[in-house]
């Protein structure tokens, strides 16, 4: 008895192991990624950003873009509102703030690298990768072209190269990927000449942003924007000025994009098993009430027949009773006439 | 007598009608050989801001309306509601040829459209809504081509192949409603993944029930509506069954569409009382909301309700008209007016010239498909070989 339950408990662990190979992706116990361990990332202080466009030039030269229409130096460009394009994957605006109209603020923009993007999570074809360096990185190899990454994208951050007629490719930041692979920077945290950017490990880096704000107070808002926005993205920003002057959704939330959807698709294997059932229920009660209906009809039929019968049977009996009677006095007549004729033969009898 | 059948023939093929859809035709073939030559943005106007265009909002309303399929049968096969049973064939036809054009419109609308079987064959990427909408259409398409094939065998005169087909009617109806609410709700579940862009008075957590139910009174009232025009341009095809049944058909199926309207209404005002979004309805956008939910639902409903107790056919006809727009509105809203709402007007997007021109020609494929095989095989009547008794 001990034996067996000891090899039981034995096939049990067993089973385990085989049951549950390594870790899932996305497990029901809400576990949160909270990124690859030692990714990279890059920390982009706005309060010393001079709107120099030397990281969109640097961006352009090691990625081998096409120059612009107007070149990196001439900052007239800032007067308008730009965003990431297909030859630009990023891109510096100015914003004035509510707090200093006087003083103009830069911000830069690319793809943000979220920890568990939006993108990644409805590509039907898993172009999109975040890989352990920390870059979300793009396939174009499998791309279908639905775009869809782009719809679900909050941050707008991904193009499309929609004149392409057979090789279209969506488009953005790749935090340099072949470059930080190398040992290299990322060439826009390479081109800054003011280290508004610098290029390290995320937990780091987070940690630096905050012995800043510890430091000045009153220099910066208190919030790192990207610790925990849609999820957290290896992209990190510091802020002198309210994120929303600027341009920087702050109701995102802190939900990873996957989770949107999570409810809905776990609905399917619900509704897989179960609708069958509801249906082949309802099919069956149709089928029930049109049986019951037969029979229902069948049972009136015989209960009239059956009262028609006794109906008929009755009157049978009631006439025949009648004939009976009739035939009763019939022959009461008959028998009274006979005696009758037998008295007149013999009073006519005596006489003769 | 045939030289006369063909100078009829003639005569009949280029009436107005008929002249304006060949200008349509053409049109759109010019269009699609210059989207699938030059590219997107050469019949587009489609934007980084704007990856999904009219295109997508015209195959949303295209698959909505397409549920005609699976609500008619469900009603004629797995409730017995067998006095719908005339109305099972242009229904099926209905959403075979709503997710024909849903499938056309989607090779236009991809980058790389030959690589459609990507998601099935090279990479899975099961995360994602599409995936799960990609493998519900492609498997419903293969259902009602299955559910629709008897018509098209009678036609042929393959009477065994048919009859196999026939028996399989029970087993169809039950994956095509089990596939329908699958990805009926997974195209309102698409927008989901945008809630920073969506308008909160449409976004919600229940889009893809809004959805799914969306389709079952869309699909009754695209059966009312295209057997109101089938009464007039195929009237000669019905037989004597059709007759009998198409004013039942109407009246019970608008009397169904009221009731799931007021529903639908209902679940449309607690989405936005559960996100508390009521403060958004003190805008424009609250204005339009109302349009949509108050012209385009209720009145509907109560139309569709008046109709079915007052047996009052030609009324319940016009609502189906009301009803479509509604469902058109709603799917314009989500997908490009509501969507990125808070963007500047000069980075909103608006339709090209080619884009619609392509819209108007998938929608005139669908009409001249209905009209070409509604008259060629048996979809108003009934084969006269194959009359089942039971039927």
């Amino acid at each position: 008895m001990s034996i067996s339950r000891r090899r039981f408990l034995k096939w049990f662990g067993a089973a385990n192991l085989v049951l549950l190979p390594g870790k899932t992706a996305i497990s029901s116990t809400g576990h949160h990624f909270n990124g690859y361990p030692d990714s990279g990332g890059v920390l982009y202080d706005m309060t010393l950003c001079i709107g120099c466009r030397k990281c969109e030039k640097g961006c352009n030269d090691v990625n081998e873009l096409s120059a612009p229409e107007k070149p990196f130096d001439d900052l007239s460009v800032l007067d308008q509102k730009r965003r990431t394009g297909n030859q630009s994957y990023t891109v510096v605006n100015r914003y004035t703030s509510s707090t200093n109209p006087e003083k103009p603020v830069f911000r830069k923009m690319q793809c943000n690298h979220c920890l568990e993007p939006a993108c990644a999570a409805v590509c039907f074809v898993k172009a999109f990768k975040k890989s352990p360096s920390g870059a979300v990185v793009y396939d174009a190899s499998v791309c279908v072209g639905c775009r869809y990454c782009m719809l679900a994208c909050p941050f707008e951050v991904p193009t499309y190269e929609y004149d392409e007629a057979f090789t279209p490719r969506v488009r953005k930041c790749t935090l340099c990927q072949p470059r930080i692979t190398e040992g290299l920077q990322p060439g826009c945290v390479d081109a800054c000449p003011t280290d508004a950017l610098i290029y390290g490990k995320r937990d780091d880096l987070l940690k630096i942003g905050r012995e800043r704000i510890k430091n000045r107070p009153d220099g910066y808002i208190d919030h790192i924007y990207g610790e925990t926005e849609m999820g957290g993205t290896s992209w990190l920003y510091l802020s002198d000025v309210p994120f929303r002057e600027i341009g920087m959704r702050e109701d995102l939330g802190n939900k990873p994009a996957l989770e949107f959807t999570a409810g809905a698709l776990s609905a399917v294997p619900m509704v897989v098993g179960l609708w069958p059932v509801f249906l082949l229920g309802a099919y069956g009660m149709s089928k029930r009430t049109d049986k019951n209906a037969k029979e229902e009809t069948k049972a009136a039929v015989t209960v009239s027949l059956e009262k028609a019968k006794v109906e008929a049977d009755s009157k049978l009996t009631l006439a025949l009773k009648k004939a009976d009677r009739l035939n009763q006095k019939e022959i009461e007549k008959a028998v009274k006439k006979a005696l009758a004729d037998v008295e007149e033969k013999k009073d006519e009898i005596p006489e003769s | 007598m045939t030289d006369e059948l063909t100078v009829e023939r003639k005569k009949s093929l280029f009436t107005p009608a008929n002249t304006v859809f060949g200008i349509i035709v053409v049109a759109g073939l010019i269009a699609t050989v210059i989207r699938f030559t030059k590219g997107l943005s050469a019949v587009t106007n489609l934007t980084s801001y704007y990856p999904w265009g009219i295109w997508i909002w015209f195959k949303l309303v295209a698959v909505s309306l397409a549920g005609a399929g699976y609500v008619t049968c469900a009603a004629a096969y797995v409730f017995g509601m067998k006095k719908y049973h005339s109305a099972v064939r242009p229904a099926v036809l209905i959403g075979l040829l709503g997710y024909s054009l849903f499938t056309v419109s989607l090779v236009f609308d991809l980058g790389r459209p030959w690589r459609l079987p990507y998601p099935f064959v090279v990479s899975q990427g099961t995360t994602s809504v599409l995936f799960e909408i990609g493998l519900c259409v492609a498997f419903y398409l293969t259902v009602l081509l299955l559910e629709f094939s008897p018509a098209g065998l009678e036609w042929l005169g393959f009477r065994k192949i048919r009859n196999v087909a026939i028996k399989m009617t029970m087993l169809l109806t039950i994956f095509g409603i089990v596939l329908s609410t699958l990805h009926q709700s997974s195209l309102g579940a698409l927008f989901l993944s945008a809630p920073s862009k969506l308008h909160p008075l449409w976004y919600s957590g229940y889009l893809p029930i809004y959805f799914f139910i969306t389709s079952i009174f869309g699909g009754l009232s695209m059966v009312i509506f295209v057997s109101w025009l089938s009464d007039r341009y195929l009237s000669d095809k019905m037989d004597a069954t059709y007759l009998e049944e198409k004013n039942g058909v109407v009246l019970g199926f608008g009397k169904a569409a009221s009731l799931v309207m007021i529903g639908y209404f209902f679940i449309r005002v607690f989405g936005i009382s559960t996100d508390n979004s009521w403060h958004y309805l003190f805008s424009s956008w609250g204005v339009l909301l109302g349009v949509e939910l108050l012209g385009f639902v209720m009145l509907p409903a109560l139309l569709y309700a008046i109709g079915a107790r007052e047996k009052n056919v030609q009324l319940i006809k016009w609502t189906s008209v009301i009803t479509i727009l509604g469902i058109i509105l709603n799917k314009f809203n989500i997908s490009l007016f509501a969507y990125n709402w808070q963007l500047p007007a000069a980075d909103r997007y608006f339709p090209s010239n080619l884009e619609i021109v392509l819209m108007v020609f998938f929608i005139t494929i669908g009409i001249l498909a209905f009209r070409i095989i509604a008259s060629l095989m048996p979809v108003l009547n009934e084969h006269k070989d194959y009359q089942a008794p039971t039927h």
